[in-house]
């Protein structure tokens, strides 16, 4: 990653009001991307997918969103007005959840969901933009586009519906695309076929992706770069391929405790929470 | 969530706060007081709650120590007094009968609360029983259960209590049986609806595998869910109960004459209304503290009790 | 100990009738530990449902310690065969203390010595007598789990029913429940039905397995021989494939077996 990073935050913090005080949940999260695919991974609780959403500005009030600095193509993500914001999200930046159930709209047809996502940042026509919402669904490998744009979402299995998603999250051309946990409700050859289908974007379109999950593992063979989330703070840093050679006690131990098909070993190693990895902070 | 069971500091003081709020209850009645306390800490953080509350308590005041607290018997006429404004004497002054207002009042503060008890502790109880045995036994009990709430449903409830007191002739205690009869099938669809979405679940299915039978998982696991909404339908409809009594005694088919009904007492006073307004209004204004406490209470139930709301 | 023929699960009546699961046999030895995987569709949790009687509508034998069962169980049968459900969140009852929600088995069949049993089977899944007066919102995702397997055991069963018994926690805790699980299996010489979507999972608590694929048994196999990735049906293979994590051209191969 040479080229200046599209996405650049420095000691972002998130708290909650709480009864005793401000409760952080992001302590001091520091990353960057770029045209590449980054992986935050961490266990619930490691403030990972509210890092996501505070990029996009979807921290849910009461939540303070503090940090030095958050950056997106030059572009100001801390002091943005709401109006800003709005232009940045889905034209610029993207987000993609969990599940499709909850994410799409139950009462319209998910191709006028993806027409209507188009027609919200560009000019176009109803005719323009149902054209390239049925573009999109055969770019996402829908086989028969026409007959599915006509559906509800109700009516779509749950992989369908994760495309139908990323159909209606690129259909823009965003520049990054951030994923919270995409491929966690979907069985697991569903998983391979839909993350085919964002790698394959990702890389025609030379965007760059934050793929938020809990699953270790996948992110490693799916990302370049992955960050390893504990408690509101980045524990450590990594390119996918050195991953198995990770320093800190926390990943290490997370790596261990998973089962793996080819695994002798007669039990799994438990990880022990040290509580000075709450305190530690690294860069 | 983790547990630090700190064996080294000396355990809480019994019934004391740090006792009641501990992560780590040591009795069953510790882990109930415990969440009683920590409901209580949550409603009295909502001060239109407390208000409520209070006007509640006032209102149970009132009418436990009615004879202390009334200055005049509520029975006791004296035609040279009659309809005589607020004054030092008369505080809400006379009515038509020259008897005292405020006495009135305060002794008429008795028949509400017990109208108000009876009925709630009657139709709750009959709707929650009906509702959640339709819910979970389903079948052609549910249907036959529902259709004989949904008979009692079709009517506006007062007119339906002026049948049933007109059928049973009127009184109070027959207002109230009227009133409950036709208070239970709210309830009842309730508790209905909050079974049904309770059968399904995982800890339904774990108590049925282990045997136990439909009384114990109705009586044991469904009711204890179905209590909190309850509660708070029950709250928030006091002040529809107070209105329908005050109504049927206003159309001298509650309380007969000579008990001081707040709602018998418009009734009687409407013909002074335009001179001696307070004859009918200050009963009035009585109903509609006493509603508003329901309501802003039954408020402040459902957001403690009621987590869909919040 | 258990004995599964020809188990066929409908739901729904006529034209919009779904078959959930086509006519599986499957038996599983005393003390022997089996797995069920597949993905969601697969009938895997309907067979489970099945066989402990909380679904009543289904054709075929099912036999478990050699007594054929019927629409409705017994007791007895309870006593002997007991389930942990999926979801931490969902399966102990919100409003129960921990205490309640163990003393009710020990009622309902009246065994008697509810406080020492509760807190031998507590102390048996790793937990101390300070969870024993929590509710369950005052547990974390492991801890209610472990109770729910304490549930499950209090009342000394021989087979144990486990659906997706870790899906729902996290990954660190996921470990110490697989952990749990084994031990007790070992300690108390149960059998255990496990189903799971997890192949490693499956790989390291089951000694076989069956591979189910919309409501068929597509393959029964040893468990040396899904660790070695010897699979013979074309659906294992994918399977496998899909889980060792993410490859391109893997992903482009798979299709769909209906």
């Amino acid at each position: 990653m040479t080229a200046s990073p599209l996405l650049s935050v420095a000691n972002l913090r998130i708290a909650f009001p709480t009864r005793h005080g401000l409760a952080e949940a992001v302590r001091g999260v520091s990353f960057e991307v770029g045209r590449e695919k980054l992986g935050i991974v961490g266990e619930s609780g490691s403030g990972k997918s509210l890092t996501g959403r505070a990029v996009l500005g979807l921290v849910p009030a009461p939540g303070v969103v503090t940090a030095d600095r958050m950056a997106f193509e030059g572009d100001d993500l801390l002091t943005a007005s709401e109006r800003r914001m709005r232009e940045i999200r889905g034209r610029r930046i993207s987000m993609v959840m969990q599940d499709p159930k909850f994410s799409l709209n139950p009462v319209m047809t998910v191709g006028r969901q993806i027409a209507e996502a188009y027609r919200v940042h560009s000019k176009a026509g109803r005719t323009e933009a149902r054209r390239r919402a049925l573009e999109m669904l055969e770019a996402v490998r829908i086989r028969d586009p026409e007959r599915v744009f006509g559906l509800y979402p109700h009516e779509v299995s749950g992989g369908m519906g994760q495309r139908i998603m990323i159909a209606m999250m690129l259909i823009p051309d965003p520049d990054l695309l951030i994923a919270d946990e995409p491929t966690s409700a979907l069985d697991v050859t569903v998983q391979m076929q839909v993350l085919a289908i964002m790698d394959e974007l990702c890389s025609s379109r030379g965007m760059g992706l934050v793929f938020i999950s809990h699953d270790l593992n996948l992110v490693a063979s799916f990302c370049d770069r992955i960050l390893i989330m504990y408690a509101g703070r980045v524990v450590e840093t990594c390119r996918a391929a050195d991953l198995h050679s990770a320093t800190h006690p926390y990943t290490r131990g997370l790596l261990g405790s998973l089962p793996r098909l080819d695994d002798p070993r007669p039990e799994l190693p438990v990880l022990d929470r040290d509580p000075a990895w709450l305190e530690e902070s690294r860069g | 969530m983790t547990t630090t069971d700190d064996r080294l500091s000396p355990p809480p003081a019994r019934f004391s706060r740090e006792w009641l709020l501990t992560d780590t209850p040591r009795s069953r009645l510790q882990a109930r007081l415990g969440r009683v306390y920590a409901g209580w800490l949550s409603l009295s953080r909502n001060r239109l709650a407390m208000v409520g509350l209070a006007i509640v308590v006032l209102l149970v005041v009132l009418a436990a120590f009615a004879p202390l607290i009334a200055p005049y018997s509520p029975y006791d006429q004296n035609l040279l007094e009659r309809l005589q404004p607020p004054s030092a004497a008369h505080w809400l002054g006379t009515d038509e009968l020259g008897r005292d207002i405020f006495s009135r009042i305060v002794h008429g503060s008795r028949l509400t609360l017990y109208i108000v008890a009876l009925v709630a502790l009657t139709a709750p109880l009959a709707g929650l029983a009906v509702g959640t045995i339709s819910g979970y036994v389903g079948g052609w009990v549910d249907a036959v259960l529902m259709r004989v709430t949904d008979i009692f449903l079709a009517f506006p409830k007062l007119i339906l209590a002026l049948a049933f007191v007109a059928a049973l002739g009127p009184g109070i205690e027959n207002a109230v049986i009227a009133i409950a009869i036709t208070s239970w099938p709210p309830y009842a669809r309730i508790a209905r609806a909050e079974t049904i979405t309770i059968r399904s679940s995982d800890f339904i299915n774990a108590v049925r595998l282990q045997g136990a039978s439909r009384a114990r998982i109705i009586l044991g696991h469904v009711v204890p869910l179905c209590t909190s909404s309850l509660i708070v339908r029950v709250t928030l409809d006091m002040a529809g109960i107070i209105l329908t009594a005050a109504g049927l005694g206003f159309l001298g088919l509650g309380a007969q004459p000579p008990l001081p009904e707040w709602g018998a007492m418009i009734a009687a006073g409407r013909q002074y209304l335009l001179e001696q307004w307070w004859v009918a209004t200050i009963p009035g204004i009585a109903i509609f503290i006493v509603s508003l406490g329901f309501n802003l209470l039954g408020d402040g139930l459902r957001d403690v009790l009621d987590p869909k709301s919040s | 100990m258990i004995t599964v023929r020809d188990l066929r699960v409908v739901f729904g009546v006529g034209a919009s009738a779904i078959e959930a699961v086509r006519s599986i046999s499957f038996s599983v030895a005393e003390g022997e530990s089996y797995g069920l995987v597949g993905e969601s569709g697969s009938g895997k949790s309907t067979v489970l449902r099945a066989v402990c009687g909380l679904n009543p509508d289904w054709t075929g034998t099912v036999e478990v310690d050699g007594v054929a069962q019927g629409r409705h169980r017994d007791r007895a049968f309870y006593k002997r065969c007991q389930m942990v459900f999926q979801d931490p969140y969902g399966s102990l009852h919100p409003r129960h203390t921990v205490d309640g929600i163990l003393a009710e088995p020990v009622a309902i069949h009246r065994l008697g010595d509810a406080d020492r049993r509760i807190d031998r089977v507590l102390r048996e899944v790793g937990l101390g007598p300070q969870f024993r007066f929590r509710f369950p919102h005052q547990l974390s995702g492991g801890q209610r789990q472990r109770v729910a397997i304490a549930r499950a055991l209090i009342l000394e069963p021989r087979v144990l029913l486990l659906d997706e018994p870790t899906s729902a926690l996290d990954v660190s805790v996921q470990a110490e429940i697989l952990n749990l699980l084994r031990r007790l299996r070992a300690d108390h010489g149960l059998t255990y039905v496990l189903v799971s979507h997890n192949l490693a999972v499956v790989s390291y608590m089951c000694d076989r397995l069956a591979v189910m694929n919309r409501g068929r048994v597509v393959e029964e196999m040893g468990v040396d021989e899904l660790k070695r990735g010897a699979a013979r049906e074309d659906y294992t293979l994918q399977l496998l494939r899909a889980s060792q994590g993410y490859d391109r051209q893997a992903a482009e191969s798979f299709r769909d077996y209906a």
